[in-house]
């Protein structure tokens, strides 16, 4: 464990090149960020220009080839395979643009799946994906397939399944990116009311301005680095 | 236990395929339980022979004959407390297909060195009384619903009267049951003295001899001196235990272990790619999710154990089905040979090898698909 400052994340001299065949490919360069706990924070910028790598950095889904990332101060680039996904169980709640929900089980079902890897036993469990399915105001649709849910309900049950084990840090990739304008005011106001409410630190990568502006603050990220910042 | 749901939901994801694949397995496993019981029914004579008996055979082959005189001979041997000798009658009960085996016996010696073979005092008496008498096993005696007191009559096929070219008589005079479940109750034995009497040539010519041995640890050296007691003779021995003698005689159908081995081999290794492809495919198909449960916080190893737990529930459900399904059919149908194999069934060993062999299956087919689990990467996944 290393003390890195006083944000909930913090980014510092990160690179990440990858590597195809016999090209490598420099997505990040020299990346520093430090995101306050609480903020809302929202990442943009063009297709390829690194939003989605940077956020599978601060969740532990990738590794830094250079740098160090920290949260809630803890390293985590330096941690083994095993206690990278424990901490992940424990600290990170991620929603996705495709909401990734496993078609074969209901939602709540879906949304108890990271709760299998706590020690609560079945009634705890169960409790604790009513809360979080009524929190998504999905209750009443807790049997039901992802099939038969909406885009808008089933990002919904995404929600639900990132916030149900209480992480300290909720990163959303594109949340709106698949949904029509309404279902996507939604989601926004969801995830608005999580930070403001229950003082969620949110870290949001979108191509969509109007998602943008729910944030509290904005980065643009072109080429690798952090080219823009403004507040919200 | 808690991830069992998240097993099933998956195995139901692709109902058909699963059925399918199920299916197979079950199929094999049935096929499994079957041969077994086939091999049990040829090696069964195998394993309950005494360990403390010899056959002598004439060395060339076993339908040569000895000559009678060996007894005496083979008596005075050290080690060798008893000898005695039957010759194959072959012959037929009103139809070729009715087989069974049916040799002459010196009946008092018989009796002494075949104690596994339980008769009434009074069927022994009967027999003793009875130049014509003829014993027969429990199983035969049930298949062809035969009763103390009913005539039998043989067609010759080897052995003629002296005297016609009709069928020989004889007189059941006992029943015998075996002393343990696998002693075999099918054969059917006579009086040397009336064969004797009776049949047209062969005079002085014996089939086998059984010896009686008070070390059986010494088994291999009494034999050796039994064949060089008859070495440079008309008529030389070969001796061996009675179990290696019953596993030559079972092998005249052909090397039965090794042909079942082989067929359930080849049934195997194809069940082994079928369950494989359906695992593979299974993962390719979920890359993403698999991906997502990893970054949900499923370490490589659960993913891939939850791989691993898909491919054996299948190789169970599949293999603990068909050895059921086998178990009840072997069971209730018995032997379809009608009679000839005495023995079949399916022994509670042979279930264990299969129980054994579903888990062995599960966790192979399972290995490839597991570790292609194991190694996925989140974000290479999340791309796909």
């Amino acid at each position: 464990m290393t003390e890195q400052g006083s944000g909930l994340v913090q980014v510092r001299g990160v690179d990440k090149v990858f590597t195809r065949g016999s090209e490598r490919i420099h997505v990040l360069g020299g990346l520093d960020l430090t995101v306050p706990e609480g903020e809302f924070l929202a990442l943009m910028g063009p297709s390829g220009s690194g939003k989605s790598t940077l956020l599978n950095l601060i969740g532990g889904l990738d590794r830094p080839t250079k740098g160090t990332v920290a949260v809630a101060g803890q390293r985590i680039d330096n941690l083994s395979d095993r206690n990278l996904a424990a901490w992940r169980a424990r600290h990170v709640g991620l929603v996705f643009q495709f909401y990734n929900l496993m078609p074969v089980l209901s939602a709540e079902r879906n949304v108890e799946l990271p709760l299998l890897l706590t020690k609560l036993n079945k009634k705890a469990r169960h409790q604790h994906v009513e809360t979080a399915l009524s929190v998504v105001g999905l209750q009443e649709r807790s049997r039901h397939y992802p099939r038969q849910l909406s885009g808008g309900e089933q990002q919904r049950v995404g929600i639900a399944r990132a916030i149900v084990t209480d992480p300290t840090l909720l990163l959303c990739d594109e949340p709106t990116g698949d949904l029509d304008r309404k279902s996507s005011d939604g989601i926004l106001e969801l995830l608005t009311t999580l930070n403001r409410v229950q003082g969620k630190t949110i870290v949001m990568v979108t191509h969509d301005p109007h998602a943008a502006a729910c944030a509290t603050r904005t980065l643009h990220l072109d080429k690798g680095r952090l080219s823009m910042e403004a507040a919200a | 236990m808690k991830y069992l749901g998240l097993i099933w939901s998956n195995l139901k994801r692709k109902k058909l395929r699963t059925i399918l694949t199920v299916l197979s397995i079950l199929v094999a496993f049935v096929l499994f339980g079957y041969l077994a019981a086939l091999r049990m029914a040829f090696n069964q004579g195998v394993e309950v022979v005494g360990l403390d008996r010899l056959v002598v055979r004439h060395k060339v082959s076993i339908i040569q004959l000895l000559p009678e005189s060996y007894e005496i001979k083979m008596e005075r041997i050290q080690g060798v407390e008893d000898a005695t000798f039957a010759t194959w009658f072959g012959g037929n009960y009103k139809d070729p297909r009715n087989f069974f085996a049916k040799m002459p016996v010196k009946h008092e010696e018989f009796l002494e060195m075949f104690p596994e073979y339980l008769l009434t005092d009074e069927e022994r008496r009967a027999w003793l009384d009875t130049r014509t008498g003829a014993i027969v096993g429990r199983a035969t005696a049930d298949r062809f619903g035969w009763k103390v007191g009913d005539r039998i009559p043989i067609e010759p096929d080897i052995w003629r009267l002296k005297d016609s070219e009709g069928a020989w008589e004889f007189d059941l005079v006992g029943i015998y049951d075996g002393a343990e479940k696998g002693t075999d109750t099918t054969s059917f034995f006579f009086r040397q003295d009336y064969f004797h009497e009776s049949r047209r040539y062969g005079e002085g010519q014996v089939g086998w001899y059984w010896v009686k041995i008070s070390e059986p640890e010494r088994a291999s050296e009494i034999a050796a001196l039994i064949d060089q007691e008859f070495a440079n003779s008309p008529a030389e021995t070969k001796t061996e235990p009675e179990g290696a003698f019953a596993q030559g005689f079972a092998n005249q159908a052909g090397n039965v272990g090794f042909i079942l081995t082989a067929i359930l081999g080849a049934v195997f290794f194809t069940i082994l790619l079928v369950v494989g492809n359906t695992m593979a495919q299974a993962v390719r198909e979920r890359t993403r999710e698999l991906g997502t449960l990893k970054a949900l916080g499923f370490t490589h190893r659960a993913v891939s154990a939850l791989v691993l737990a898909e491919s054996l529930v299948i190789a169970l459900l599949g293999g603990l089905a068909g050895l059921g399904l086998a178990w009840i059919q072997i069971t209730a149908g018995g032997d379809p040979s009608g009679g000839m194999l005495p023995f079949f069934y399916f022994a509670p060993r042979d279930l264990l090898i299969g129980v054994a062999l579903a888990l062995m299956l599960g966790v192979v087919a399972g290995l490839w698909p597991a570790s292609q689990a194991q190694r996925l990467q989140i974000a290479e996944a999340m791309r796909r």
